[in-house]
């Protein structure tokens, strides 16, 4: 059976659409999710798309991270559910406790969109194993508060555990520390990546096709599973 | 302190009462009009919505006798769905697929308040897009402001950029690019105009009217409040002491956030039948949108103003009536469907209320806990406005203006090798010709992962159809300093630059929309050049093909006795049928050809040269050429779809030497340019020509592609090739390296906005 991976939609997100469409480009089964349902229903994994959440209101993040479906998805995830949550789907994950650190302002005060090279540091994830480690590829970045922070001694841990899964190279493009573009947890099924590989599954409407890997790399592990 | 309430009864009783009609903005005749239609004085809500429906803003009562050439002069088609008056037209792409475009203004709130003057555009053209039944699916905005290094540029450009960035990138639209255009002229007078195109099926077509006894009237969105209440402050003066919250912000404060809600919620309601008519609430906000469903509708509609949901409970029936508070839409809704109506609007979180229905009788009755405060024939109110053909005389100055040409005698031209490579660096870099990414890169051009181009491109380009490839390219333009020498000519070179733009990409040129900007109708010479400039688009679309599907008019852009050139913007809507077949601007391999198509001439006037290096503006511009631009845009249709193009980009301000450079820095390949014999080199490099396009050929293609241009006996010559080190090589001239040409394109903005 084809595997199903959900894109869970909130007020305000955006990218929703994309990240099925990216889905189904991978050959997976895209779902809609709905923030309000309780339930995940049968699926395989799960993508929080990028967007704006409930208009950014008090933090990127801190109010959907109290939605019902979350409430659902935050014991899947701690069970070992795949998650991909992408630029405002990071922010939930860190909003969440799911993930360590938090992502704040850009340093330049302004919101930034351009193609963006990226270095994949771990392809032990779920959603990066169709990867080679050091490889580089280009997909666009989009954000307003994508600076990841973290105190020192979790980032050590982070780089020490090897749960830093990409970097940005050719020019830091928020003023993340360490250069850290995505993490992943311990277990290495939930990820958090503030670039978009959704925007990167053709070159036609993207600058490569460089993020297909992200959805090809969950479906391969779905099927083998 | 509660005031007595207006009401007709009231207004009957006390027919002498003194009104503030003249501080409203109306002029006594216009005053006298109402007291005729209604056959006593107008109520204060009555009163304060003819005023402001009466405006130059909502009636265009100084520009319809002009604009009426719009329609008159409509090229024969069969793509028009929808013309001109609705909120926005409509037309057939087809497969059963319709577009539906448009451009505002928001220029004089985003000169007061430029992030929310700005944000508010988007999300007012956004809602004129939605209304039609339509998923918008991208913007574009065309700006304009003083001198770049004026002082209050640094405040206008940074606050309408962030209030673009922050709204519309919170709604979820790819920005696909505009115009960003610098000159001394808009100095308090920053020109914002906003874009936007939706996409839907034929059959999802809807228009605003209010039909069927006793359908419900629903506004739904935001709660109001006492934003962008603007004249009717008069009245409001009235009703509060010193102390009263009188001090609103007449500039309206938007919330995208709302707005994506409001997207979702109306499309989905719309999707599912559920609507009769539906209009949205922009300038003069329920005035508008009551009077004009109604109107449009079986002419009557009876409302209780009371049930309005409020942000502030101290507002006045009035204040309610004219405030334009953003995010709200009205829906015209049968009562059977009014449940499930209800439900959607939950399911997003947004608010909605029944607050009247549709009514026979052809009036629009408008009560206040029990009182009634308006009784008009709604038509009389959206429709029947005062109509000026105001005074128009050609300035005295025009003669000298035009008499003033950029001969060699006047402007002094590089000649050696050493000064057209200064001209050449001195111009990439000038702030109206640099690489604009310090603005583009803070709007999202990516979301719903349908673009295929955006700026810097000619033109965006939108993947309709995933399936079939089906596309829409869209193209903005205007150089105001032609359209100041010579509003006619300089209309058409508008709408010819957009043309040209859409038709680049290998798209075909479809329709036309337009935002107007000018100086006061009062002035006599300004009105000389709108209804000049009106009837040069109005000719030149016949011309062309294209019919003019929409629009907006900006007046009083001026500043005391001085108004800004004036700035007739013109967008094209162009249609691909395979959006993988568009060809980009950009060079992308060594040992292509490059050829010029169509005919370089001695033309300076208004050039970006001329306004650069000499800061002088004086001339004739350059000629129109529309039978030209038609070839072109067939000749590179038909080449785009057999795929002989590697680049195709316009030439247009800076001239060939321009056009090169962005070919050339766009994908880093360089070109090596040899100059034709028998031509001056500065006025090839130079010239504002128009109907001229750079093409790269690949080497295999070149045959086919020359005997195509010559077929149709279109002027083309080889005066290129690509190379594989990255430098600009002119011919026994001069050579500059890309890296020396981009550090000067790209430094400008970032070292004048930071």
């Amino acid at each position: 059976m084809t595997p199903r991976v959900g894109v869970i939609t909130f007020p305000g997100s955006l990218d929703d659409r994309d990240a099925l469409r990216a889905i189904d480009y991978a050959g997976a089964d895209p779902v809609a999710l709905w923030h309000g349902d309780d339930s995940l229903g049968a699926v395989d994994a799960v993508v929080l798309p990028g967007g704006f959440s409930y208009g950014d209101y008090l933090r990127c993040g801190a109010i959907a991270r109290f939605s019902p479906i979350m409430a659902a998805l935050i014991p899947a995830a701690k069970d070992g559910l795949p998650v991909l949550g992408i630029c405002n789907g990071f922010q939930v994950l860190c909003e969440a406790h799911l993930l360590p650190g938090a992502l704040t302002r850009n340093d330049h005060r302004h919101f930034v969109c351009r193609d963006q090279r990226l270095r994949i540091e771990s392809n032990t994830t779920a959603w990066t194993a169709d990867y080679q480690v050091g490889e580089e590829i280009l997909v666009p970045i989009k954000n307003g508060e994508g600076c990841y922070i973290a105190e020192e001694s979790v980032l050590d841990e982070l780089e020490r555990s090897g749960r830093v899964l990409a970097r940005y190279v050719g020019g830091n493009p928020n003023g993340s520390y360490r250069d850290i573009a995505g993490i992943t947890n311990e277990a290495g099924n939930i990820v958090g990546l503030m670039p978009h590989p959704e925007h990167a599954i053709d070159d036609l409407t993207g600058p490569s096709s460089d993020g297909l890997g992200f959805f090809t790399s969950i479906l391969h592990r779905l099927v083998s599973a | 302190m509660t005031r007595p309430i207006d009401s007709v009864t009231h207004a009957a009783s006390d027919p002498d009462a003194d009104q503030p009609y003249a501080e409203l903005g109306l002029k006594t005749d216009e005053y006298a009009r109402i007291k005729e239609i209604l056959g006593r004085r107008p109520t204060s809500a009555e009163l304060a919505m003819y005023s402001v429906m009466w405006s130059e803003h909502c009636s265009y009562k100084s520009s319809k006798v002009h604009l009426r050439q719009f329609g008159d002069k409509a090229p024969k088609t069969d793509a028009l769905l929808v013309g001109i008056g609705e909120n926005a037209g409509v037309v057939d792409v087809g497969d059963g697929w319709a577009v539906t475009f448009k451009v505002e203004s928001h220029n004089h709130p985003s000169y007061v308040e430029p992030y929310q003057g700005a944000a508010t555009g988007i999300g007012g053209i956004v809602r004129d897009i939605i209304s039609m039944g339509a998923r918008p699916v991208a913007v574009m905005d065309p700006l304009r402001f003083g001198a770049a290094d004026a002082e209050d540029t640094r405040r206008v450009l940074p606050g309408v950029v962030a209030g673009i960035s922050g709204y519309g990138n919170c709604l979820g639209l790819p920005n696909i690019g505009g115009e960003i255009v610098f000159d001394p002229c808009y100095a308090g007078n920053p020109l914002v105009n906003a874009l936007c195109v939706g996409v839907m099926r034929h059959e999802d077509i809807h228009r605003a009217s209010a039909r069927g006894l006793g359908n419900l009237v629903i506004l739904y969105g935001a709660h109001t409040g006492g934003d962008g209440i603007g004249g009717v402050s008069v009245l409001a003066s009235e009703t509060f002491d010193a102390d009263g919250p009188a001090k609103r912000p007449s500039v309206q404060v938007g919330d995208p956030f709302m707005e994506k809600l409001l997207i979702e919620c109306t499309l989905e309601v719309l999707h599912e039948g559920l609507v009769e008519g539906i209009q949205d609430l922009g300038g003069a906000g329920i005035s508008c949108a009551t009077s004009e469903l109604a109107s449009n509708g079986d002419g009557g509609m009876h409302v209780w103003l009371d049930r309005v949901p409020l942000r502030d409970s101290t507002l006045s029936p009035e204040e309610i009536l004219m405030s334009e508070s953003q995010e709200r839409m009205c829906a015209i809704v049968s009562p059977a469907k009014v449940d499930r109506f209800m439900e959607i609007c939950r399911r997003w979180d947004v608010p909605a209320t029944v607050i009247g229905e549709v009514s026979t009788g052809g009036r629009l009755v408008i009560e206040w806990h029990g009182e009634t405060i308006v009784d008009v024939p709604p038509r009389t109110v959206a429709h029947d406005g005062p109509v000026y053909d105001r005074p128009m005389v050609r300035p005295a100055w025009q003669d000298a203006l035009v008499a003033d040409a950029p001969t060699p005698a006047r402007l002094a031209r590089p000649g050696t090798p050493e000064e057209l490579r200064a001209t050449l660096m001195q111009l990439v870099a000038s702030p109206n010709l640099a690489a604009k990414d310090w603005v583009t890169g803070q709007y999202d051009r990516y979301v719903l992962g349908n673009t295929v181009l955006a700026q810097p491109e000619d033109s965006g380009v939108i993947r309709i159809d995933e399936v079939t490839g089906l596309g829409v390219a869209l193209a903005t333009d205007c150089n105001a300093r032609f359209a100041k020498l010579d509003p006619y000519a300089g209309a058409q070179l508008a709408l010819a630059e957009a043309y040209r733009n859409v038709a680049v990409t290998g798209a075909v040129p479809l329709a036309v929309t337009n935002c107007l900007n000018f100086g006061s109708p009062e002035d006599p010479g300004v009105m000389w050049q709108f209804a000049e400039a009106v009837r040069g688009l109005a000719d030149g679309c016949l011309e062309l093909g294209v019919p003019v599907t929409g629009g907006n008019v900006s007046f009083y852009n001026q500043t005391a006795d001085v108004a800004i050139h004036p700035t007739p913007v013109v967008g094209v809507l162009g249609v691909i049928a395979d959006v993988a077949r568009r060809v980009p601007m950009g060079f992308a391999s060594a040992g292509d050809s490059i050829y010029l198509l169509g005919v370089t001439r001695d033309e300076f006037g208004g050039s970006e040269w001329a306004h650069e290096v000499h800061g002088h503006l004086g001339g004739q511009p350059p000629a129109v050429d529309l039978v030209g631009e038609k070839l072109l845009a067939e000749i590179l249709a038909t080449a785009a779809r057999e795929q002989l193009l590697i680049a195709a980009h316009d030439v247009s301000d800076g001239g060939v030497a321009i056009s090169v450079v962005e070919m050339a820095l766009r994908r880093n390949v360089g070109a090596q340019i040899a100059i034709p014999a028998g031509i001056d080199p500065f006025v090839f490099l130079f010239a504002e020509s128009t109907a001229r396009v750079l093409v790269a050929v690949a080497p295999d293609h070149e045959e086919r592609f020359t005997r195509l241009c010559a077929h149709r006996n279109l002027a083309i010559e080889r005066i290129g090739t690509t190379l594989a080190v990255s430098e600009l090589n002119v011919d026994a001239t001069f050579t500059v390296e890309l890296a020396e040409l981009r550090a000067a394109s790209a430094a400008t903005l970032p070292a004048l906005f930071g």
